[in-house]
């Protein structure tokens, strides 16, 4: 019997007992004959010492930021996670509970989220923030549903090809069948004043991302200022770490803010779980997507914590409900919420700033290097396009030899940009690792 | 639990502090973009030390119930012991810091593991493709939505525009349909419980793209006519979607791929026990026949030669989620299909059913329940006790708490009044089986005495009932100082 399981055969038999049938494989006669208690051809049954050791061949296959100095981002970036984030994880009363629909039982969840999304409103300046999305892309394909559904008669977003592939390919796998036209990223040199020409009165939504995947900080406030002029809302991916030092969705004007959460105590996790943050204005906090919790009192008048605006959601309005999340990212949430307390204003900054002028001293350490060239894509926040002498592939197999993930290969996804890397440099990569970085490269050119 | 008040952190903090250690800046500074920088100093985050936000968040956590503390036998959603080698299992360090985009090469391991992940789940379920992307059991719904509508378009079949949705469906299947932009046909359930299939005969059309079928369904009881619900959507031209949150009910039991399901998504967060989360993260995997396998979200991980590589299906719907799904929580399923094996995994459903039944048998005589047949992995009980008709569902489960267990599902399935839904799974120990079963007793006969007993519960929880209509008519969706401040000064406010 599983060590998981405690009724034990002589409690099984007085189960069955009570119950008023022999065995238990009487409890299961509404199935086929056919096609009832079928083999499972599954690897044996392992021990907790056996399985320990074979999870630790798989990690050990496996290479990373505990292995290497890590200079690749595209969306998933190794910054600093204090110690005490996962300690709180790791309470059961937190990763054992589930959706507090009971709030008289579930005020430490309630408390936490509703923290969470206090916590995100100071960061953004925004008025409201939801209980999260699954990640950044799916933030943002909701972001798109909210806007045509804010302006009803329009269905139209523009984005642009500076927009993480990942995100925008989500978005539209997302939104087939939604009758929501995706636009602005067909010609993958467009730039933001290429884009904008496209923005008309049947646009929705304007989604940017800034710093864009490419690394680049835009000055929004004229994109968001056109794009209201065209009667549409602008949505602005941030960088939630960039946020401490530089413009937020509020400063920019923007209807809407999303995000990828995992740089806020979110470990890479080869992708996942992560965290989609998704905030916006008051008066738009009837169209929001996923769950959000407010406070209230009890019948003896105490402060409490519940969901509410629950008229919004699938289990409610079903069929009508413009979204369909149910499950969302609370525990992830709570890492950000106790990230963000430990870090406080002056921690947040600060690695907002020693990622800032770490990428910049790696950029510019690399721009003397003969054979590579920073290429000038304006203020960039920590990452920076690299045009190198060699395919990126092949560069990236030497660092690998030398004890680096190189940045990503921006071939991959844009032709224009063969033999172009994407370099990532956070608080983690100190001035020893990127300047090993650096000779290493100057040795591979 | 906890029960005193716990300020929000705002107000345990005080400028100057810090909560974390961080390196001295170590290279030549640049000048930041003067035009591009926020326009406050991010004044409105709270300072705090390392030590009192752990005491925040540690006091705050105690105000929860959680299955490490209590019978959780929430309906629908599984809420099994979490085993804690899996939360060793995903914070191995090539697993906690492998980078997704990292090359494949430096990626063997967690390639690997969800090779052999896909591969599991697909031999348990009897499907010949699995996808891992789907970031929750909603998420995994509209893949195979997505799918359906990819795979009828590939066959040049665009007159398909409805789904069929039970109408004891979760509330996620209508949504997904629409979200993906079909209508929504309700199909009745009938008085053992089924799809009612004389009504399914009549909606069934050549408009028909797919049937969404839970099974065991929402009232926790298999599809008697299962065989036959497929065979009419098939016959028609249309797909079967197998909602799984129910999954936990047929491991080794019965195998949705071999009854005529096309599509499922595994809900790992249920059947296979990755932590709730206090709401997620979840993970909704997803499995499907080889007709409909060319279309699964892109990429997955396949074998090439000896080692593990990104494919891209031929006629694939896309990617669905940033990068390739929760990897943490697939560590964790695959941990555990790997410690129960097939035997294992049986008995996992076998105990889950008998737990179930057991209930139900000694509570019938207390609570009506909805269907009275053998229920697979959880009993639907109707909240209507005799001699207290002012009581309802709703009080029972508050009164349940008074008594130190976690109310079940309420009010789900829809089509069955005042549902109590009661899953008790498979790792509940019969003693707790049986206290809870003299509590569910005792609170029908303190219903019949006192009604008001009930209508006043929970007295014992953290907080007691709360004021839902003041949350929604005048929302506080986040702290502010001023808004608190006046919390604090309203007539009779206390913080105990």
């Amino acid at each position: 019997m599983s060590h998981y399981i405690s009724i034990t055969a002589g409690e099984r038999a007085e189960m069955l007992k009570a119950i008023g049938v022999n065995d238990v494989a009487a409890l299961f006669e509404a199935i086929p004959s056919a096609v009832r208690f079928p083999p499972l051809n599954l690897p044996k049954a392992l021990s907790e010492p056996e399985i320990r050791r074979e999870l630790t061949r798989l990690s050990n296959q496996t290479a990373g930021a505990h292995t290497h100095s890590m200079f690749l981002g595209a969306g998933a970036y190794n910054h600093f996670v204090p110690s005490a984030v996962d300690q709180i994880l790791r309470r059961s009363e937190f990763y054992t509970a589930y959706t507090p629909y009971q709030p008289e039982v579930s005020q430490g969840t309630l408390q936490a989220i509703f923290e969470y999304q206090s916590l995100m409103c100071a960061l953004t300046g925004m008025d409201v923030a939801n209980a999260s999305h699954y990640d950044g892309a799916s933030a943002l394909a909701e972001a798109a549903v909210m806007a045509v559904n804010v302006l009803r008669n329009r269905r139209k977003i523009v984005i642009t090809p500076s927009m993480h592939p990942h995100y925008r390919r989500v978005i539209r796998t997302l939104l087939v069948g939604s009758g929501i036209d995706v636009v602005g990223d067909e010609n993958p040199t467009a730039t933001l004043a290429d884009v904008m020409q496209l923005v008309d009165n049947q646009t929705a939504a304007v989604m940017i991302q800034s710093p864009d995947f490419f690394g680049t900080m835009h000055d929004l406030k004229a994109v968001a200022d056109a794009t209201h002029a065209a009667g549409a809302l602008f949505v602005h991916h941030f960088d939630p770490i960039a946020l401490a030092l530089f413009q937020t969705p509020n400063d920019v004007g923007a209807d809407i803010g999303t995000a990828e959460g995992q740089p806020l105590g979110i470990g890479l996790n080869f992708g996942g779980p992560y965290l989609g943050i998704f905030t916006t204005r008051k008066q738009f906090v009837h169209k929001i997507a996923g769950r959000i919790v407010g406070l209230t009192r009890d019948v003896d008048n105490a402060m409490a914590y519940v969901m509410t605006l629950r008229a919004r959601e699938q289990d409610i309005r079903r069929e009508r409900a413009t979204s369909n999340i149910c499950t969302n990212q609370a525990l992830m949430a709570l890492a950000a919420a106790v990230y963000m307390s430990l870090m406080g204003r002056q921690g947040l900054r600060q690695v907002a700033n020693l990622t800032y002028q770490h990428a910049h001293y790696a950029a510019q350490q690399i721009g003397q290097v003969s054979g590579y060239h920073v290429v000038d894509n304006g203020p960039f926040f920590r990452e920076f396009v690299v045009k190198c002498p060699k395919p990126v592939a092949q560069l990236n197999r030497s660092l690998a030899e030398a004890g680096i993930i190189g940045g990503y290969d921006l071939g991959q996804d844009y032709a224009h940009l063969a033999n172009h890397m994407l370099v990532a440099v956070t608080e983690m990569n100190d001035r020893s690792e990127i300047d090993h970085l650096v000779s290493t490269l100057a040795a591979l050119r | 639990m906890n029960n005193s008040y716990e300020p929000p952190i705002f107000e345990l903090a005080a400028p100057g502090r810090i909560g974390v250690s961080l390196p001295e800046c170590d290279v030549p500074t640049t000048a930041l973009p003067a035009h591009l920088l926020r326009s406050d100093e991010l004044n409105e985050l709270p300072e705090l030390s390392e030590t009192e936000v752990i005491r925040h968040f540690t006091r705050i956590s105690q105000r929860n119930m959680c299955i490490d503390t209590t019978m959780y036998p929430l309906g629908s959603c599984t809420m099994k012991y979490n085993p804690k080698i899996h939360e060793e299992a995903a914070r191995m360090p090539g697993f906690a810091n492998a980078h997704p985009l990292q090359p494949t090469y430096m990626s063997q391991g967690v390639l690997r593991l969800m090779y052999e992940l896909q591969r599991d789940l697909g031999e348990i379920s009897g499907f010949d493709a699995v996808s891992l992307q789907p970031a929750a059991g909603a998420q995994g719904e509209l893949t195979g939505i997505l799918v359906f509508k990819a795979y009828h378009a590939d066959r040049g079949d665009h007159a398909r525009t409805e789904i069929l949705v039970p109408d004891a469906a979760h509330g996620t299947n209508p949504a997904t349909a629409a979200m993906v932009g079909y209508k929504v046909v309700e199909v009745k359930s009938d008085a053992r419980g089924n799809v009612d299939i004389d009504d399914l005969k009549t909606k069934i059309s050549p408009r028909t793209a797919g049937m969404m079928l839970t099974n065991p369904n929402t009232v926790g009881l298999f599809e008697e006519q299962i065989e036959e619900v497929c065979a009419l959507v098939h016959a028609a031209g249309g797909l079967m979607y197998g909602d799984g949150a129910n999954f936990n009910a047929i491991l080794g039991i019965v195998k949705p791929g071999k009854v005529g399901f096309d599509f499922m998504h595994y809900n790992l967060h249920k059947t296979f026990t990755t932590p709730h989360g206090g709401g997620g993260p979840g993970s909704g995997a997803v499995g499907c026949t080889a007709a409909l396998a060319p279309f699964l979200p892109a990429p997955y991980a396949a074998k090439v030669g000896d080692s593990y590589d990104w494919q891209v299906p031929a006629k694939s719907i896309g990617q669905v989620k940033a990068f390739w799904g929760n990897f943490g929580m697939l560590v964790r399923a695959w941990t555990y299909i790997r410690m129960l094996g097939g035997f294992g995994l049986r008995e996992v459903s076998e105990t889950a059913v008998l737990n179930a039944n057991y209930i139900q048998a000694q509570l019938r005589d207390y609570y009506p329940v909805a269907v009275d047949r053998f229920c697979m992995h959880e009993t639907v009980l109707k909240g209507q006790i005799t001699g207290a008709s002012g009581v309802r569902t709703l009080d029972i489960a508050k009164r349940l708490i008074d008594y130190g267990i976690h109310p079940p599902t309420v009010y789900f399935p829809l089509i069955v009044p005042e549902a109590l839904m009661i899953e008790p799974t498979e790792t509940e120990s019969k003693f707790n089986m049986d206290r809870f079963i003299d509590v569910m007793r005792t609170i029908a006969a303190e219903a019949q005495q006192d009604e008001e007993i009930l209508h006043q519960a929970p007295t014992k929880g953290v907080v007691r009932r709360v004021d839902e209509v003041r949350a929604a008519r005048q929302p506080v969706l986040r702290y502010t100082k001023e808004v608190f401040a006046a919390f604090y000064a309203e007539p009779g406010h206390h913080t105990v």
